[in-house]
């Protein structure tokens, strides 16, 4: 086993286990923490495919911003009300087929897909420096969605202070 | 046992890196506790600590010892494991970074092509020792200033991040080593270029690392200590460490973008070249001389013994600049450091200076001044960019212009009547 692929067991090892602890923990406190911890493991992941542009992106937005908007929120709800409440309601039966017919989904699809995996290897050098490719696709080929999109976060903001205000 | 060296032979010098700029940043962290104290006591007419050691200059020794040998208390009902392991989020996140600072051109820091970013992010990163301290300490008081702290970062985070963006628009590159080698091929240092842009940054990092004006969440009128009020001893000291650290790379990151790295002043200007020996000479030579003097004025045989030890040191530096391609070596350094300790003297020197803001005070000059004029500085500039490729412009006069209409948005901004306070 050469590092890179132990690295990648590793990071993904982390990345599920620490999922797991998102739903499962009690106190929102921890499922955060345990959130953080995914999505930094994401972020190794990314690193390891040489997109670091992606790995900084990761951590400044989702952790350094994301998160932490999170957290302040979960700080200001009372915490001993959401400790006490049963995690699981009545649904598990339902919620169980669900997730079994999401795992046949998913089996088939791989299923389908057997033999397309095989990538062509990648260049022993360096990739080309993503974030001008990055900035390239997105400001040139794909303009015109990407201003929409923004201009969808910014409506969606303006709504959130309006909501605010009018109380 | 020649293999295994053999084999780890590509990581040795990596390591030895990582061990000298978390020992030299530990010193410089540890020199910061003794430098505040005593600037801060001379700008108010006070000498400071005078006992420990001559001019209290073992002080934080005897800091650090009474630290480590205090009683580590985890107050009733706090989250245990979290509050053990806040403070160390918070010195990771501050500690790390500096593997990618490229502290003079013969450093063997690693070129990320995203360095900035990175560095940001994983600086970023130290909010959480903050909040998770607070939260996990189960008590008002640090709660509140974990909050507090938290929405000022969030806030000063986004003028940061723009006045950072207004110096890419220059630099054309992300990574840390390719600013610095850009101010050089300009041959002028960006803060030169993009002033509103320096002012910016430098109040956001006085926001970020929780300095005067801005420490508000360790405001000890209304907040007790803020968010380590419940810590005591070696994690208290933890946080300590980071705070420092954080003000170290902030200072650090301002050098970098803007002060052209590790340059000497006016570096085209050759008839300063003597300044490239000279300065460096002279500070060490200046500092032999100090403790040699005060050899002579010491009051006790212990202090005579500390003094001589220094003055060696001092000595010893101040000769091995003599020792040929010593000065090459240390060169960068010495520039990039000097410009480091400046910015840590003004932060102290605020300290001294200025009256905290009030909370709604520093959200309204954050949301209502920093973020808008740091916006205004990125359209500007980046018209002033597009306006100096036109003929009869140069790069200086395009980005100029564009500062100047920053200005005049700041301007604007800053003689609006003022708004009600709201809470």
């Amino acid at each position: 086993m050469t590092f890179y692929q132990a690295s990648f067991y590793f990071f993904a090892a982390v990345a599920v286990a620490s999922a797991l602890l998102v739903v499962t923990r009690r106190n929102p406190v921890h499922s955060a923490i345990s959130l953080i911890v995914t999505l930094l493991s994401v972020a190794g992941l990314y690193l390891q495919l040489q997109a670091e542009f992606l790995a900084a992106v990761q951590i400044i937005l989702y952790i350094g911003g994301v998160m932490v908007l999170f957290l302040f929120v979960i700080l200001l709800v009372r915490l001993e009300v959401t400790v006490r409440q049963e995690p699981f309601n009545r649904q598990l039966w339902i919620a169980g087929f669900a997730a079994l017919v999401l795992l046949a989904e998913l089996g088939v699809a791989f299923y389908l897909a057997r033999g397309g995996f095989s990538l062509p290897a990648a260049p022993p050098t360096a990739l080309q420096p993503n974030t001008e490719l990055i900035g390239r696709t997105l400001y040139q080929n794909y303009l015109l969605p990407f201003e929409i999109a923004s201009l969808l976060l910014l409506v969606a903001m303006m709504g959130a202070v309006i909501m605010a205000k009018q109380r | 046992m020649t293999q295994v060296l053999e084999a780890l032979r590509p990581y040795l010098l990596p390591a030895a890196r990582v061990v000298i700029a978390f020992l030299g940043l530990s010193l410089i962290a540890a020199a910061m506790i003794w430098i505040e104290r005593k600037v801060l006591a001379h700008l108010q007419v006070r000498l400071g600590p005078m006992r420990v050691g001559p001019h209290g200059l073992l002080q934080p020794i005897a800091d650090v010892v009474k630290l480590l040998l205090k009683e580590d208390i985890v107050p009733a009902g706090a989250d245990r494991f979290i509050f053990l392991y806040a403070p160390v989020i918070s010195v990771v996140a501050a500690f790390t970074p500096f593997a990618l600072v490229p502290f003079a051109s013969n450093d063997i820091a690693p070129d990320v092509n995203v360095g900035i970013l990175l560095l940001i992010g994983i600086s970023s990163l130290g909010i959480f020792g903050i909040i998770l301290g607070g939260w996990a300490s189960n008590s008002h008081y640090p709660l509140l200033g974990a909050l507090r702290s938290t929405a000022q970062l969030v806030s000063y985070e986004v003028a940061l991040g723009f006045a950072i963006v207004s110096v890419l628009l220059l630099s054309n590159t992300l990574s840390l080593r390719g600013i610095v080698e850009k101010q050089a091929e300009l041959g002028i240092w960006f803060v030169f270029l993009q002033p509103v842009a320096f002012f910016i940054l430098f109040v956001a990092s006085l926001a970020e690392t929780n300095r005067n004006p801005f420490d508000l969440p360790e405001a000890e009128s209304e907040l007790v200590a803020g968010f380590h009020t419940e810590y005591s001893g070696f994690r208290f000291s933890l946080f300590f460490m980071a705070e420092y650290t954080a003000m170290a790379l902030a200072s650090c990151v301002a050098t970098m973008l803007f002060l052209g790295g590790w340059q000497r002043p006016f570096a085209s200007i050759r008839a300063l070249d003597f300044l490239d020996f000279g300065l460096p000479l002279l500070i060490f030579g200046l500092a032999t001389v100090w403790f040699v003097k005060e050899i002579f004025h010491a009051v006790s045989p212990t202090h005579r013994a500390v003094l001589v030890v220094f003055a060696g040191l001092a000595a010893g530096l101040t000769g091995s600049l003599f020792v040929p391609g010593v000065m090459e070596a240390i060169g960068g350094v010495f520039w990039f450091l000097l410009k480091v300790f400046a910015f840590l003297f003004v932060f102290i020197w605020f300290r001294g200076t200025f009256p905290r803001y009030r909370f709604d005070q520093l959200m309204r000059l954050g949301w209502h001044f920093m973020i808008p004029v740091a916006i205004a500085n990125v359209i500007f500039c980046a018209l002033g960019l597009i306006l100096a490729q036109r003929p009869g412009w140069n790069l200086e006069g395009g980005v100029w212009a564009g500062n100047a209409a920053t200005l005049l948005v700041a301007i604007l901004l800053a003689g609006r009547r003022r708004y009600e306070r709201v809470v």
